[in-house]
């Protein structure tokens, strides 16, 4: 399983992905940090495998709620990603749908952030929720990889 | 027919990208009578949270200011201190500098052109759109965009907001074996920046012309990226440490950014355009070759073919790239040992969307006491005003969605930062009651 981690480090909530890459590293489970850039995400990710893209969300949602989308599409997809041209995470699912380029399996967890702006904190709710996030992928990577094993013998 | 009618197009102001824009443009019968494109500036922010910083740290902080353009802000930033502790570096560090270069522009050209700009000219709302008719193109603006990332990573040591980049040197120098590695794929992608030169030549331009002062980097021997002198079409000849001799910024009411002027006179141009008329003698023979089947001699004075020439940049950004990886030779070492002195430095580097000024000033313990940064799209902001003001005028004729989406795509043509969002605005149009 492919896990990749989109974000900025220098605008608030929009580091929430890191977070989760970092408590993820911590467990020794190996998270991938991009933009969150469209073009570099259909060429990264692994078309034939299975994918998780972590991504702050701006959707009106409260602050720190998560939400996933796996399998089918969403209408629109609004991720807060700080590419800076504005091609990210939900516009690299559409190009990619489009190019025949899609994972196998990909689900996006969104985390909804309120703060973006250049040097902004991270915000304690988007804090709380990345911990979750982090520890539900855990635990399915635990048993995709349990499961991975026990289909091999 | 509208006669007299006051009319109104309007960009609604985004937050959350690099660069936060909007624009407002009146119009009054078949005047325009005000346009205001208004940016807030991330830069200020960094100016002062450089102050009391180690010098060694400005090139990481600075990187930060732009994802696109990091290395720009990085080699700026690297560039002016080592003036300031009057360093010279290994020419083999340079050559990688230059590879380095090459990398950003290869990644932002190959963005700005096929995903941002062509949509416009194809008659496409946005990239995805025009997937679902030009695959191949999209294909080939991917495959683009990720040999600039692989020659980010190798040289950065990775691809979003490198950290090789060192005062000095490099923390890291690459092994010519490493380098041979992306031989193939810039081959590749010398042939695929031919090809996309001939596919922008093929699109639609309106005809808009402006007369111009271009400001760009000059050097005696190479197509500029960090270092020359600043020259204009209109005798400017200066070096960077004059820059502020030169050049003013003025506030303005409308913008929190501050318009650059160039002093006893006015707007002026930065960017592929001005790079390209003031130095297409130093373009590879390859490029200048593509630029004049393309029927692009310069002086280029439309902005909107301004993604032909962007294209052709793309060439020698390739052909610059494989000279270099043939030369290169490690150094001895990586970076050269820092002496210890107070000092003051400038620098201009060309960022795929024109120049960028750093000046810092530090103590005898290395912490910065000033610095100030002139980024492209603050320098660029007064003459897209002007350009808008003109085309605008060109369009009072036009029903005011299609004169608004159209004011809209010319602002691209400057790939200002706010061009993201650009592409995220929406468009609200207040017609005065009179003309509705």
């Amino acid at each position: 399983m492919q896990i990749i981690c989109c974000g900025n480090p220098g605008r608030g909530d929009d580091s929430a992905a890191l977070l989760v890459a970092r408590e993820l590293r911590a467990c020794g489970i190996e998270a991938e940090i991009e933009s969150g850039d469209a073009l570099d995400l259909i060429e990264d990710w692994d078309e034939t495998g299975e994918v998780i893209v972590v991504d702050a969300t701006v959707t009106g949602a409260a602050p720190g709620t998560v939400q996933v989308w796996d399998g089918t599409l969403p209408e629109k997809i609004v991720t807060a990603t700080a590419s800076t041209h504005g091609l990210g995470v939900g516009e690299a699912v559409y190009l990619a749908q489009i190019l025949n380029r899609l994972p196998r399996r990909l689900r996006i967890y969104g985390i909804e952030g309120k703060q973006f702006y250049p040097g902004s904190e991270v915000s304690p709710e988007v804090k709380e929720a990345a911990e979750k996030v982090a520890k539900q992928i855990a635990q399915e990577t635990v048993l995709s990889t349990q499961y991975s094993v026990s289909s091999a013998r | 027919m509208r006669t007299g009618a006051s009319r109104t197009i309007r960009v609604d102001t985004l937050a959350r990208v690099e660069g936060e824009g909007a624009l407002l443009i009146n119009m009054s019968g078949e005047r325009v009578t005000d346009v205001k494109l208004k940016i807030y500036e991330p830069p200020r922010l960094f100016e002062a949270f450089l102050r009391g910083r180690h010098y060694s740290e400005a090139p990481d902080i600075t990187s930060r200011i732009c994802g696109i353009c990091p290395i720009a802000y990085q080699m700026s930033a690297v560039h002016a201190i080592e003036r300031a502790l009057r360093i010279h570096i290994d020419p083999a560090v340079r050559l990688l500098r230059r590879l380095f270069y090459c990398g950003e522009w290869i990644e932002s050209h190959a963005l700005h052109v096929y995903m941002l700009h062509a949509p416009d000219f194809l008659g496409y709302q946005d990239a995805i759109a025009m997937a679902r008719d030009h695959k191949e193109v999209v294909e080939r603006a991917l495959r683009l965009k990720k040999i600039g990332n692989r020659l980010v990573q190798v040289l950065g040591g990775r691809e979003i907001h490198p950290i090789s980049a060192a005062i000095g040197g490099f923390h890291k120098v690459p092994s010519k074996q490493q380098l041979a590695e992306l031989v193939e794929d810039l081959e590749w992608a010398l042939e695929a920046s031919l090809e996309t030169v001939r596919f922008t030549a093929t699109l639609p331009f309106p005809n808009f012309e402006q007369d111009y002062e271009f400001v760009a980097l000059r050097h005696p021997d190479e197509y500029p990226f960090n270092e020359g002198r600043l020259v204009s079409n209109r005798g400017l000849n200066i070096d960077a440490a004059e820059y502020e001799d030169h050049f003013r910024e003025l506030h303005v009411k409308h913008s929190n950014a501050l318009h650059s002027v160039i002093r006893g006179r006015s707007s002026y141009l930065v960017g592929p355009l001005a790079r390209f008329n003031l130095n297409f003698d130093k373009l590879p023979q390859v490029a200048q070759k593509a630029a004049l089947e393309a029927k692009l001699p310069p002086p280029v004075k439309n902005p909107f073919r301004s993604i032909i020439v962007r294209a052709v940049e793309l060439i020698f950004a390739c052909h610059e790239a494989l000279r270099a990886i043939r030369e290169y030779e490690p150094p001895a070492a990586a970076h050269v040992e820092l002496p210890k002195r107070s000092g003051t430095g400038w620098a201009i580097t060309e960022a795929p969307r024109g120049i960028l000024y750093h000046s810092y000033t530090f103590d005898e313990n290395g912490l910065i006491q000033n610095a100030k940064i002139v980024p492209p799209t603050s320098q660029n902001q007064k003459r897209i005003e002007d350009d808008l003001r003109d085309y605008a005028a060109t369009l009072v004729a036009w029903p005011l969605d299609e004169a608004t989406w159209k004011c809209e795509q010319a602002i691209r043509n400057y790939d200002p930062c706010i061009s993201c969002a650009t592409h995220f605005l929406k468009l609200r149009i207040e017609k005065d009651p009179e003309s509705a």
